[in-house]
């Protein structure tokens, strides 16, 4: 479908990602103009966004298209590409986009470290960099727009970088980050093939052509997964979100949480699925041992925090763990060549990364708006600001409904799809694969289940209760901007979660674009009878949802209910003291805190924390109690190897002696040994 | 399929499990009042409590928002709903397809939100904690219904609970061991999810010890109403499902009109069967500590991945 005067939709994308670079750039010529910042630029970020979403989903049935850019260096030049698979992960950046951008605008304050224009330009470059990301078609253009991905991510996040833990977070992240990027630089180093084609080799559709062998494409394999497996926060590359995440400003955070991870995501199904054909059945097995791992780790640090923020950094370690199960799943199916099963299970990828980008961002958001009320992050000062903050509060428990996985909300959709590919794989060939599959099924569900107390926690203890500190009453609501991001991002998760239908039927040219079948296409007319209505991805006998008729029955009951009981009976309420057992001195400080609420969580699973805990004995006149929940994974992995790569630099740190003589001889000996060499 | 009498027998369904649910709530009391060796109240001493709350004035804390308010109608509708899915008087409700086993546990967990969040709303220290325990007993419990349902599922080929119940009902009569562990980890489970004996005590009022009264403590009148008998309701829903899956015998797979004389007579006796027994379990054990339960659970948790692996193990052999 060309648009308007005859352009192709990749020349839409290609203004797109020039109109974000040209907001950046405006922001420069008046750094400290904040009216004209935050009330022109990012509300045109957000239109542009817009119009990014609209043009992906109009290119989402497409053919692919692609471009040649003059950039670059001479006879490298970038090579651009939309595909189905482009187009979706582009539709995401520009949904989340409108809205955060539009939050941003009202949010941003002056005097927050970086000058709102410095910051502008590194928002939009972040912007642009991953638009790029998504439409590159070679190597080279790939690796520049994940490196100013990274960097400009990384200057966003040390915003504040007065504060040291906040350059200690940006440090962490911007190191693992490089690593990440090394390794994908050796992927496509492998992917290139033997280099036959010569400089042409670095383009993807000459990577696409090559058949590699077993032992090539797993290590191509292996490396894109761990590159990626960085960027994303797959177990053990998963330390800096914890960090990262509380230290950026919201809209960054949301960002970040909410596209950024979705790239590296958008990697491995590109490298696995597109670049690479023939999936070996272990590589599915270990990628969803993976999955899992991190889902459960995730999910169970998440339950333990105290810091809104990083809760919710832990909880995408989760939903990342979640996505990287899917895949995989599909990994798996498609080795054995069982696409239809293959396609429900990246199927249900997708549309978790659709969901966990609405819901994610829409709850960074609203940590946000509850920091800037409060000043506050931590959980313990925080409580009963539905009373203040009744927007925030409602929109928040959408969110927080949506990301717990509970009907009729997005969530749950995705996680319906996931466990209904579970259920398919006893048809596997493989004995111990089936064995392992109930177990895998268990601990997905488990995570489910996990994931509602997380959020119960998040937001009981937010914004229920009564408030545990005595300035909270002059908490305000969000502003009109930041309104209507959080509505938008809302709506998404509503939307996403009543039409399932719709979405699958889009999600289809996506999987047959990877898996050469999709599951709406393959269900057939019976699986289509009931419209959009019931979601039957296999057929209607063997499972179906309709979140609409769900939705709708429990608001007809709650009606019938409320009219009921007012026709019968009668609406009398007094209001008074709240009873509690009748013991009359309750304070704020007697509900459950963070950490209370969490404490079972901490019994249950307490192999899986380091803690360190001060009890006060029971004679103390000021008794102090502290506890502090660490991740092992620090002291058994990062700290061991820093410690070797401390060392390894002071070794070579003696040849490094300041002395010019000195050098001068390495050179020598250098070159004897070189003409050695040469002549023997 | 009729559409009109499917529809009438969906409202009839509704209906059924709204009048039927307080019965088998006194039921049961009775049943342990009995072998507790005390006079029983009457059968029908729930709805005249269910009466007497109706007509009260609801005493509200200052502080209760929204949200405290509205969670019991949203409670209540969520076990109606459930108790419309479960297949009771007729393996084929007209609401079947809008929600499979999956759904239905997700139904389960938000209600169970809904009423912790509404237990954390006035931020006393009781209803803290209540809502506290119930999701720690809720996210064993959860994951441990899935499992069985997912047992039923990988022998049914299906998710979709009509088509479960149909094909558990027609299998020939035989044993089946992944069954038999699925149906020690429901009980379980659904001791542990409606507040019972080993896990908790309905009617206990020591408030330290306390999980679900604790989290509702301070609702009263017609919230209180509600919520009461949404507490019924998930009994009854609990109690048919478990008889639907491990009992399936006499839930007609027709909704013709004769169907429902048998089906009906054929339910109420194997609910009374059903209260019976969990009055039986409830009398001869004993309340575990608030840290034992996650052991409990987790016990019936294995046990539900054990049913799976013995199913594709044992009865799946090629």
């Amino acid at each position: 479908m060309p648009g308007a005067q005859g352009l192709l939709s990749i020349d839409w994308m290609v203004l797109v990602i020039a109109a974000w670079l040209a907001i950046g750039i405006g922001a420069i010529f008046a750094p400290r103009n904040f009216p004209y910042i935050s009330r022109v630029l990012y509300p045109a970020g957000a239109l542009v966004g817009l119009l990014l979403a609209v043009a992906a989903f109009a290119a989402l049935n497409q053919t692919p298209e692609t471009m040649v850019l003059p950039l670059g260096l001479p006879d490298l030049p970038f090579h651009l590409r939309l595909d189905s698979l482009s187009a979706l992960f582009l539709m995401l950046l520009g949904a989340c986009t409108a809205g955060i951008s539009i939050f941003a605008a009202g949010y941003l304050r002056k005097a927050e470290g970086t000058a709102p224009g410095v910051q502008c330009l590194q928002y939009h470059v972040f912007l642009a960099s991953m638009a790029l990301v998504l439409l590159a078609d070679d190597a080279y253009a790939f690796m520049v727009a994940w490196e100013s991905m990274a960097l400009s991510s990384f200057f966003l996040v040390t915003s504040d970088h007065r504060i040291p833990e906040i350059r200690r977070a940006g440090y962490l992240y911007l190191l693992i980050a490089h690593v990440g990027a090394i390794s994908l630089l050796l992927c496509f180093g492998v992917l290139q093939g033997n280099g036959d084609a010569g400089v042409a080799g670095y383009t993807f559709a000459n990577m696409r052509g090559i058949d590699h062998n077993a032992f090539w494409s797993s290590a191509a394999f292996g490396l894109a997964l761990f590159g990626f497996g960085a960027k994303a926060g797959l177990l053990p590359l998963h330390v800096w979100l914890p960090e990262a995440h509380p230290a950026a400003p919201s809209p960054v955070s949301a960002m970040m949480s909410g596209v950024m991870l979705k790239t590296a995501i958008y990697g491995v199904l590109r490298v696995g699925f597109d670049l690479l054909h023939h999936p070996l059945w272990w590589w599915g097995v270990a990628v969803l041992t993976l999955g899992l791992v991190t889902a459960l780790f995730g999910v169970i640090f998440a339950a333990v925090q105290s810091d809104m923020k990083r809760l919710l950094a832990y909880s995408s370690i989760e939903n990342i763990g979640l996505l990287f199960v899917g895949i995989g799943l599909t990994l798996t199916f498609q080795s054995f060549g069982m696409r239809a099963l293959a396609a429900l299970a990246l199927t249900s990828v997708l549309y978790h990364c659709l969901n966990h980008a609405a819901f994610k961002s829409l709850l960074f958001l609203v940590t946000g708006s509850v920091l800037h009320a409060t000043q506050t992050r931590n959980l313990g000062k925080l409580g009963g600001l539905i009373h203040y903050m009744p927007w925030v509060a409602w929109l928040g428990l959408l969110g927080v409904l949506s990301s717990a996985g509970l009907p009729p909300f997005n969530g749950f959709v995705s996680e319906w799809l996931l466990l209904q590919a579970f259920l398919f794989t006893p048809g596997l060939p493989h004995g111990y694969i089936n064995m392992m599959i109930p177990v895998a099924a268990a601990a997905v569900a488990l995570t489910a289940a996990l994931a509602g107390y997380v959020m119960v926690k998040f937001f009981a203890v937010i914004f229920l209760g009564q408030p545990r500190e005595a300035k909270l009453n002059q908490a305000h609501d969000a502003g009109r901007l930041e309104r209507s991001g959080l509505v938008w991002l809302a709506a998404l998760c509503v939307a996403l979660g009543l039409f399932p239908v719709f979405v699958i039927e889009k999600l289809d040219s996506v999987t047959r674009l990877l898996l050469g079948t999709g599951i709406y296409q393959a269900a057939g007319e019976a699986a289509r009878a009931h419209g959009w209505m019931y979601l039957a991805p296999i057929s209607p006998d063997r499972a179906s949802y309709a979140p609409v008729v769900f939705l709708l029955s429990i608001l007809v009951i709650v009606a019938a209910a409320y009219l009921i009981v007012r026709r019968f009976w009668h609406i009398r309420v007094r209001i008074t003291g709240a009873w509690d057992c009748g013991f009359p001195m309750q304070t704020a400080r007697m509900q459950d805190t963070a950490e209370g609420f969490g404490q079972p969580l901490r019994q249950v699973f307490e192999p899986f924390y380091r803690m360190t805990r001060e009890l006060p004995s029971s004679f103390d006149k000021a008794p102090v109690y502290r506890v502090v929940v660490e991740d092992h994974l620090w002291y058994w992995l990062y700290l061991p190897v820093a410690k070797v790569t401390e060392f390894g630099a002071r070794m070579v740190a003696f040849l490094q002696q300041g002395r010019i003589s000195i050098y001068l001889l390495y050179s020598f000996v250098t070159l004897v040994v070189l003409l050695f060499l040469i002549h023997g | 399929m009729n559409t009109a009498f499917s529809v009438i027998l969906q409202f009839l369904e509704l209906v059924t499990a709204l009048l039927a649910a307080p019965l088998l709530t006194g039921w049961v009391n009775q049943c342990r009042a009995w072998l507790g060796n005390r006079t029983a109240p009457p059968l029908f001493q729930f709805y005249r409590q269910l009466a007497k709350l109706f007509e009260k004035e609801v005493v509200l804390a200052a502080n209760a928002s929204s949200l405290f308010r509205a969670a019991p109608y949203f409670i209540f509708a969520c076990m109606a709903l459930a108790s419309m899915i479960v297949p009771t008087l007729s393996t084929e409700p007209p609401f079947g397809p809008a929600a499979d086993a999956i759904a239905l546990v997700g139904i389960f967990a938000l209600a169970r939100v809904f009423s912790a969040l509404a237990g954390m709303d006035i931020g006393t220290s009781f209803g803290t904690l209540g809502a506290r325990r119930e999701m720690l007993i809720g996210f064993l419990a959860e994951p441990a219904l899935l499992m069985v349902f997912f047992t039923a599922s990988l022998i049914s080929q299906s998710t979709s609970l009509s088509t479960i119940v149909q094909a558990l009902g027609q299998r020939e009569f035989a044993i089946y061991p992944s069954l038999a562990f699925a149906g020690v980890a429901f009980t379980m489970v659904s001791l542990a999810e409606n507040a019972r004996i080993p896990v908790d005590n309905p009617t206990t009022h020591l408030e330290l010890t306390m999980i679900h009264e604790a989290m509702i403590l301070e609702y009263s009148g017609r919230h209180l109403a509600l919520i009461e008998w949404a507490a019924t309701l998930k009994l009854y829903a609990y109690s048919c499902l478990g008889l639907a899956l491990f009992f399936p015998w006499g839930i007609p797979e027709g909704t013709g009109f004769a169907n429902l004389l048998v089906a009906l007579p054929a339910l109420v006796f194997k609910l009374a069967v059903g209260g019976f027994l969990l009055a039986l379990i409830e009398t001869v054990s004993a309340k575990l500590r608030i840290f034992r339960a996650p052991e409990f659970l987790g016990t019936a948790f294995m046990l539900a991945v054990l049913a799976m692996l013995v199913h594709l193990l044992l009865e799946t052999a090629k």
